[in-house]
């Protein structure tokens, strides 16, 4: 029996990335990193800023997110997310820019806890991919 | 009658507004495909949203506590319109359409008695509401500097219109745009997005029970504010695709009546050309009689 199921991340402007051939999917859900095998329950969580980390036969990718909502459903699993990035494809300086972006945010006075939370998870995703 | 020289000036002049026409015509329809295609690729996005949505909001059992973005805040009272038109002219009835039928529900709601604030998106809707509502637009939004619709712009609004929601500014949001049916057909479209209306839409809900992570509750009022942003974008894309389709078709007749108007000043020109050699021979003719 294969140990392969579905992912399909989509952004408003079109469908990022489809792949059959999965076997495992890391993603920044909010309460923590979760790992999706095939068969797992239907689950409905939203992403925090991460990493999403597809495992799969045809090689691994890694993908950059700043927000976003999982479902899994009957094996097959769709993100939406409105930001997204492949690691490969950036480079330093769109990382530094990325950084120095939120960097600007985070030293705004009138944010609530909630997005200051967010916004230190960022810094910290994008410093470690720095 | 026309001289000869002013028939010679308004031909040349019928045919430089066809080659205008023509090229704006061409523009459009290379346009349209791209917009037709993000319009397409856009929808998983807002329909895997919306069933997403739907599975939430059927798991809520405690309708009472339901977020409000779900559920309305009780009142009808004031309503927010959010009127989307483009930024250009000369794409036929493309921007009347959505105004007409937003008209329509402005002076419906204003008989029954309700407060009305209205959201402009795009200057040409601007432009053609000030005149009988300026009081009541609230915020004028355009983005002539996007090219195409993005969802950046689409957030942008979105933020506003939940700004003002949780400021308990409006009680009832709709959105007006144009339905991109084909490029003869567009159909102005009006959208109740607040509270969510999703009547039309309760067969698809799944049986399966989810496990939700955090609860129901903290995921809808994340989700719901970005359902809007969503809903907004589609109308965008939707919008552009329209707008462009419209424009094409406009372009086309104005190119066929220009080129009707050239064939019958050309027939024009030529009547009164030989009408006017005519006349010369006569006079030739008469003067050689006459000696």
């Amino acid at each position: 029996m294969s140990e392969e199921f579905k992912i399909e991340i989509v952004n408003p402007e079109k469908s990022f990335l489809v792949k059959e051939d999965v076997s495992e999917v890391v993603v920044p859900a909010y309460e923590g990193e979760m790992g999706i095998l095939k068969d797992h329950i239907s689950i409905i969580s939203f992403l925090k800023p991460g990493i999403i980390k597809i495992l799969s036969k045809s090689g691994d990718e890694n993908y950059y997110v700043e927000d976003g909502i999982v479902e899994f459903k009957n094996n097959n699993l769709s993100i939406l997310t409105s930001s997204i990035f492949n690691i490969t494809d950036m480079d330093k300086s769109q990382i530094q820019d990325l950084l120095k972006q939120v960097e600007q945010e985070s030293s705004k006075e009138e944010i609530s806890d909630q997005s200051k939370y967010l916004i230190d998870q960022k810094i910290e995703v994008l410093k470690t991919l720095n | 009658m026309a001289s000869l020289d002013d028939l010679k000036k308004r031909i040349a002049s019928v045919k430089s507004t066809q080659k205008i026409t023509k090229a704006m015509k061409m523009v459009a329809a290379a346009k349209l495909r791209k917009a037709q295609e993000s319009a397409e690729k856009g929808r998983p996005y807002s329909e895997k949203m919306n069933n997403v949505i739907l599975n939430l909001s059927s798991g809520i059992s405690d309708k009472e506590n339901a977020p409000k973005l779900l559920s309305g805040t009780g009142n009808d009272k004031v309503y927010l319109c959010v009127v989307m038109t483009s930024d250009r002219g000369l794409c036929g009835g493309f921007n009347s359409n959505i105004i007409k039928k937003a008209k329509s529900y402005f002076s419906k709601i204003l008989s029954e008695g309700k407060e009305l604030k209205i959201i402009t998106v795009g200057s040409k809707g601007n432009d053609q509401l000030k005149r009988m509502y300026g009081d009541k637009i609230i915020e004028n939004i355009s983005f002539k500097e996007s090219k195409n619709a993005n969802y950046f712009d689409a957030d942008k609004v979105g933020k506003i219109v939940i700004d003002k929601f949780e400021n308990s500014e409006f009680d009832i949001c709709t959105i007006f745009y144009n339905q991109f049916k084909n490029v003869i057909t567009q159909i102005p479209q009006a959208q109740q997005i607040i509270p969510l209306n999703n009547e039309d839409a309760e067969e698809n809900v799944s049986e399966e029970s989810y496990e939700f992570e955090p609860d129901e509750d903290e995921i809808l009022s994340n989700l719901l504010p970005k359902n809007i942003s969503t809903q907004i974008f589609k109308a965008m894309l939707e919008n552009s695709a329209s707008e462009q389709g419209s424009r094409m078709s406009a372009m086309d007749n104005a190119t066929r009546n220009a080129g009707e108007m050239v064939d019958k000043l050309t027939i024009q020109y030529n009547r009164s050309r030989q009408a006017a050699i005519t006349k010369e021979l006569i006079e030739i003719i008469s003067g050689a009689e006459s000696l």
